[in-house]
């Protein structure tokens, strides 16, 4: 027994993210261990091997997200883990799976950079490399947890999407959420959705690798199932082979762009606190919505209202919600461990005549609770 | 107990501040206690500084660090200096004497740990656990059996019967200075007092 559903006990996030692979039905992981997400793969490695599973570490993290490809063509869900370092390796390998739609899961538990940086210390500087990271034009799912039990339930709901798009999922935790134990209380197996990628029932003869269906998402046949395709990061027609055909190219790069933009509401998820009669609102993911909550109790002892609005799909960006809440509002404060990053997306959503404020910190220590009131109490 | 402690184990790296971290975490939820334990150390193995925070409260736990400490272990001399102010009027301090000669201001309390540790078993390693023994009788936490549960959850099993040695240690020391602080006559000072149950049990 891996996962142990239905218990409470001490849970630290990394083996949080562990079990929630292993609950998603995880067949596959090869990986470089890199703090401060080593315990992602230990716990993986504990499991695994014996429950029949691969479990690989690989000589570097190119050859991880590579071999991640490969396991999920042959018909293996599969996840690595890295952090800040490993990941800027991953972009070349994580470009070539959206480029051939194929599902995996990349959790990257955010460290203080650039380079090697603050290894055991907590950042939020990757969430643009996430949405930019690799080169061309390319949709992106990330999201980003802040708790310990948000790190088992979006660590599924990531294999779950990346199995419903086609596409690679990234995981967002930083090192304090890797790194923290919480009580947890796991659910029971049965409450637990686990999606899986429907297979071609087409004749042999009939089937196209990317076969443009309606919601641009076609089923995926594994290597050895009898289906021919190839596989390959040049841009591809149906079957999958290299093609420079102007209308081939357009379909394919508008069907990637597509299968995500036309299913927004599938993947966003926000949580908003106390929005209504508020002027002041704290735009606050991953680690440090908690801070922005702490704040919010202890500014309503003062007798001072604030909302909270919380992305927890960080990519794609929830524009029109963002729109259609923020929009109103005076001031939004958006607290962030990284020299300004989300804030661009707020202020490109909200009118002018709204004041975004940023409050940065970059020192490898979180934003306190103190630091959001005395921002909120500069501007109420 | 209250409902609400913010409790930070710090000292250098290797002094098994993560493990104690860990013993105190599963005890609090034995206790049932919501936990939030957060971990800060640098990128040596060994050495350099390490701290744990811990907040058990009987509410959901918004922000994960410490702030004002309820109680503070200090194993040496920079993270007494360094943690001493950030803890409340009436919190208590427990520093490791092997290590701090300069005692910060507050309720401290001094105890040679890591030496103690060594003489009863040739080895500093359960001085952590020793600690944690102290402070369970200082400050009154938790029941003995849950502390003894948390501990075999905890630790390695070749190493268990040891730990539950240290930590027994601990709490009679703890006790120790309780009676004299409140003016009770002292247990008889003889190592020889009577053991808990539990801790027979298990050893």
């Amino acid at each position: 027994m891996s996962v142990p559903w239905g218990e409470t006990r001490l849970v630290q996030g990394n083996e949080a993210v562990a079990y929630g692979a292993l609950a998603a039905g995880i067949g596959f992981f090869a990986g470089y261990p890199i703090t401060p997400s080593t315990e992602i793969a230990e716990v993986l490695a504990r499991y695994m091997p014996i429950m029949g599973k691969k479990w690989i570490q690989m000589e570097d993290e190119i050859a991880s997200i590579s071999a991640l490809i490969g396991a999920r063509i042959a018909g293996c869900k599969s996840m690595t883990a890295t952090s800040g370092p490993g990941f800027s390796l991953m972009q070349e390998g994580f470009g070539y799976a959206c480029m051939t739609e194929v599902p995996l899961v990349l959790v990257n538990v955010m460290r203080g950079g650039p380079s090697t940086g603050l290894p055991t210390q907590v950042s939020q500087g990757d969430v643009m490399q996430a949405r930019w990271g690799t080169h061309g034009d390319h949709p992106v799912i990330a999201l980003a947890p802040a708790g310990v039990k948000e790190c088992f339930e979006l660590t599924i709901r990531a294999f779950n999407l990346s199995e419903i798009f086609r596409t690679p999922v990234i995981l967002l935790p930083d090192e304090i959420l890797g790194h923290m134990r919480e009580r947890m209380t796991f659910p029971e197996e049965e409450e637990v959705e686990v999606v899986e990628m429907p297979v071609p029932d087409v004749p042999v003869e009939w089937y196209e690798h990317y076969h443009d269906s309606a919601n641009n998402v076609s089923p995926m046949a594994t290597f050895g199932s009898g289906y021919r395709f190839h596989v390959t990061g040049l841009m591809h027609d149906a079957q999958g082979f290299p093609t420079r055909k102007k209308e081939e190219v357009n379909a394919k790069m508008a069907r990637l762009k597509q299968k995500i933009t036309r299913r927004l509401k599938e993947l966003e998820d926000v949580r908003m606190h106390n929005m209504e009669d508020c002027s002041v609102v704290v735009f606050a993911y991953g680690s440090v919505y908690r801070s922005a909550l702490a704040a919010q109790a202890i500014l309503k002892k003062r007798k001072k209202k604030i909302g909270i609005f919380r992305p927890v799909t960080l990519w794609p960006f929830p524009d029109r919600t963002v729109k259609e809440n923020l929009d109103s509002k005076d001031v939004i404060i958006v607290p962030e461990l990284n020299q300004g990053q989300m804030i661009h997306e707020v202020e490109r959503m909200t009118k002018d005549t709204v004041r975004v404020i940023p409050l940065h910190r970059v020192d490898g220590y979180e934003i306190t609770p103190e630091q959001i009131v005395d921002a909120v109490m500069e501007v109420i | 107990m209250k409902r609400y402690y913010e409790v930070r184990l710090s000292g250098a790296g290797g002094q098994g501040l993560g493990l104690a971290g860990k013993v105190f975490s599963e005890a609090a939820i034995l206790a049932d206690y919501n936990v939030c334990q957060t971990q800060s150390y640098g990128p040596e193995a060994r050495g350099g500084s390490s701290r744990t925070d811990i907040i058990i409260s009987k509410k959901e736990i918004l922000f994960p660090n410490c702030r004002n400490l309820d109680i503070l272990l200090a194993m040496n001399q920079e993270s007494a200096d360094k943690f001493s102010r950030d803890v409340v009027e009436d919190g208590i301090i427990l520093v490791d004497s092997t290590f701090v000669n300069q005692l910060p201001e507050g309720r401290v309390y001094a105890y040679p740990l890591t030496k103690r540790s060594t003489e009863e078993f040739g080895t500093p390693m359960p001085a952590n656990i020793m600690a944690l023994g102290m402070l369970a009788a200082l400050a009154r936490l938790f029941s003995i059996d849950i502390w003894v549960k948390a501990i075999s959850m905890s630790v390695p099993k070749r190493f268990l019967e040891m730990n539950l040695r240290a930590f027994e240690i601990g709490h009679r020391e703890g006790r120790e200075i309780l009676h004299v602080e409140e003016g009770r006559a002292p247990l008889a000072y003889d190592r020889k007092q009577p053991v808990p149950k539990v801790l027979k049990d298990q050893g």
